[in-house]
């Protein structure tokens, strides 16, 4: 199966002196996978995660995102990449106050060069996609909390990107809310999207097949290869 | 969308999409855009508003000078070389109509000693500063000075008690219609006339004139002018001009002084543009200072949107895209702050303009120019935190 992510041995560094967020991860997530990384606040999930959606680079070892090289790319060529490849769900949802929910659906695509009727079309499709056919005139304040995150999905969605990201995609939802977000999630999935929730809730992991711990900057298990066993993971951080 | 990851298109941000982003960005906030967008408009307006407003009265000053003529001399006896103040001869008027190139003459004959009262109660040092003069029966005509109410003196009445007050005599003797009686000279006069203003003759304005033989008659003025008006073919109008001292005072042809009147029309409206220019300058200072509210409110949105940016970075813009859309932000900002001004502009000279009896003038130039000064207004004040809000990390999207 193709690899869409590829770290071996990242680091990210801030500050002087400086300090490891990202202390050597090798992780490698294939094509169709669900995975759930996992990890107590401070542990460098979120670093993680701005490494994998192209949103920062390392300081040290190499990240292949969908089959490019993010070390060798300008800051334009990785914008394209966010814009084509990679959609983002974000904790606060991110929605656009006063504005309906087809039009913020569509704004996922304003950056590919799609023209407004046809990203709206695409929009109205996501929408019915995560089950929010009826709400497509709402602004955000007439949504509830689980309806704006479903709004977020289908705006991440809406470009058809081969990896989704979502970061604590349940965190501000009663668990009701995040119990069906996690099902969408898990559909789209099944659809062929490639899917990586970053989340500091055991129980929500436990829902996805492949958990990846991380605590210090480091993986310290993966579900994929139980007991530690992972070859390419005992071999950098020896 | 394709699945190959070897081919990766580039972000595209289309034109529709940028002026959407920015007309929806300003309108986001309405009373943000609104106040700043007055800064400018402000600017704008009072420019706008000087402009039209002196183009205005500018235009009425050439339509009065076109109207009345630029071929007119005012010829008068000055002191002479001792300091005494010469006469001009009896025969002056008679002598100038026979210059080749002379058009019409006429004059008048200031009686110094004579004081004009509405009656004869009124305190003798109450003279309102109005002069008593003998007129010539072609004054009116030379000066192209209306008459406002009432006739002119004709050779019938010139030779009985009648008067014909200036504007500012009249208003200040209180005689409203033709037909009054007012002291003049110890005598009863009777009001036959009343003129307009004689905006290339102003010194008719404050007097009371007379006719030559009721002057000789009752004043016993001996008929030697003090001021001559002199109306010339415009093509012999530079050479009469010379020869006209020798002929009114060929004793003495250097205590006579020659002036053109519509120069001095002509030179406060000089003096009314360089007024303009002052007040444009004032307006500029506004429109700099809408241009530092501009840029102000766009760094806080810069400051306050962080969020926005880093999530339009994460679904793909660039940083040129995020410059494009805060600067295409500032421009329809103080684009929109122009075009109220120049609304507001227009109103100013279209209210102020009638006002004081001027055609409304305003020149396309001051409006395109304003425009385009609010352009390079809004594009200046938008660099700045266009670049900032570019720096914007797109980690941002999720530290928030």
């Amino acid at each position: 199966m193709t690899e869409i992510i590829r770290l071996d041995s990242v680091e990210r560094s801030y500050g002087q002196p400086a300090v490891l967020a990202c202390a050597g991860v090798s992780l490698t997530v294939e094509q169709g996978e669900l995975v759930a990384i996992v990890g107590p606040s401070g542990s460098g999930k979120s670093t993680l995660l701005n490494l994998i959606g192209t949103l920062d680079r390392p300081t040290a070892g190499s990240a292949i995102i969908a089959g490019m090289d993010v070390q060798k790319m300008s800051d334009a060529e990785l914008s394209a990449l966010r814009a084509r490849r990679i959609g983002f769900v974000f904790q606060q949802f991110h929605l656009a106050e006063g504005v309906r929910a087809i039009d913020i659906v569509a704004d996922g695509m304003l950056y590919a060069g799609v023209p407004l009727a046809e990203r709206r079309e695409r929009a109205r499709v996501a929408l019915d996609r995560v089950g929010l056919a009826p709400r497509v005139d709402h602004k955000p304040n007439q949504l509830s909390g689980g309806e704006r995150q479903r709004v977020a999905i289908a705006r991440a969605v809406v470009g058809e990107p081969v990896l989704l990201l979502a970061d604590e995609p349940t965190g501000n939802l009663d668990s009701e809310s995040g119990a069906s977000v996690v099902e969408l999630l898990r559909e789209l999935n099944r659809a062929g999207t490639t899917v990586v929730v970053i989340t500091h809730d055991p129980d929500l992991a436990a829902a996805f097949p492949r958990r990846v711990a991380v605590r210090d900057g480091r993986v310290v298990s993966d579900s994929r290869f139980p007991a530690g066993g992972d070859s390419h993971i005992q071999e950098v951080s020896a | 969308m394709t699945q190959n990851s070897s081919a990766l298109e580039n972000s595209v941000l289309l034109p529709s999409d940028v002026a959407r982003l920015a007309v929806t960005g300003v309108r986001a906030r309405p009373l943000r855009a609104v106040l700043s967008a007055l800064g400018i408009a402000i600017g704008i307006a009072a420019m706008l508003a000087v402009v039209g407003i002196s183009a205005s009265s500018q235009k009425r000053v050439n339509d009065q000078i076109a109207d009345l003529g630029t071929n007119l001399l005012r010829v008068e006896a000055e002191k002479n070389l001792f300091g005494e103040q010469t006469e001009l001869p009896p025969e002056t008027v008679g002598k100038v109509r026979f210059l080749n190139g002379v058009e019409a003459a006429g004059s008048v004959a200031e009686l110094p000693t004579l004081r004009v009262y509405r009656s004869e109660l009124i305190d003798p040092s109450a003279t309102g500063g109005i002069q008593v003069s003998a007129a010539d029966l072609d004054l009116l005509d030379v000066t192209r000075t209306e008459l406002k109410a009432g006739a002119w003196l004709n050779p019938a009445i010139a030779t009985f008690p009648t008067t014909v007050l200036g504007a500012t005599a009249a208003e200040r003797l209180g005689v409203v219609s033709p037909g009054a009686q007012v002291r003049l000279g110890g005598r009863s006069f009777t009001v036959v006339g009343i003129l307009a203003n004689s905006p290339l003759a102003p010194e008719l304005d404050t007097t009371a004139l007379i006719g030559g033989p009721a002057a000789a008659e009752f004043f016993g003025w001996q008929g030697n002018p003090s001021t001559v008006y002199v109306r010339l073919a415009e093509d012999d109008f530079d050479h009469v001009r010379l020869l006209l001292p020798a002929t009114v005072a060929p004793q003495s042809p250097s205590a006579t002084s020659v002036s053109r009147p519509s120069d001095a029309l002509a030179a406060k409206a000089a003096v009314d543009q360089a007024f303009t220019g002052l007040l444009v300058g004032l307006g500029g200072i506004a429109l700099l200072v809408g241009g530092i509210g501009v840029a102000n409110t766009m760094i806080i949105s810069v400051i306050e949107r962080r969020r926005e940016v880093g999530l339009r970075r994460a679904l793909g813009a660039t940083k040129a895209h995020i410059r494009l859309q805060f600067l295409a932000e500032a421009l329809v900002l103080s684009a929109f702050g122009g075009i109220i001004g120049v609304v507001l502009g227009f109103t100013v000279t279209i209210v102020i303009a009638p006002m004081n009896g001027w055609p409304v003038v305003m020149p396309p130039f001051a409006v395109a120019a304003g425009l385009v000064a609010t352009l390079v207004i809004g594009a200046v004040a938008g660099l700045y935190p266009a670049a900032r809000a570019a720096q914007i990390p797109p980690t941002t999207a999720l530290s928030g």
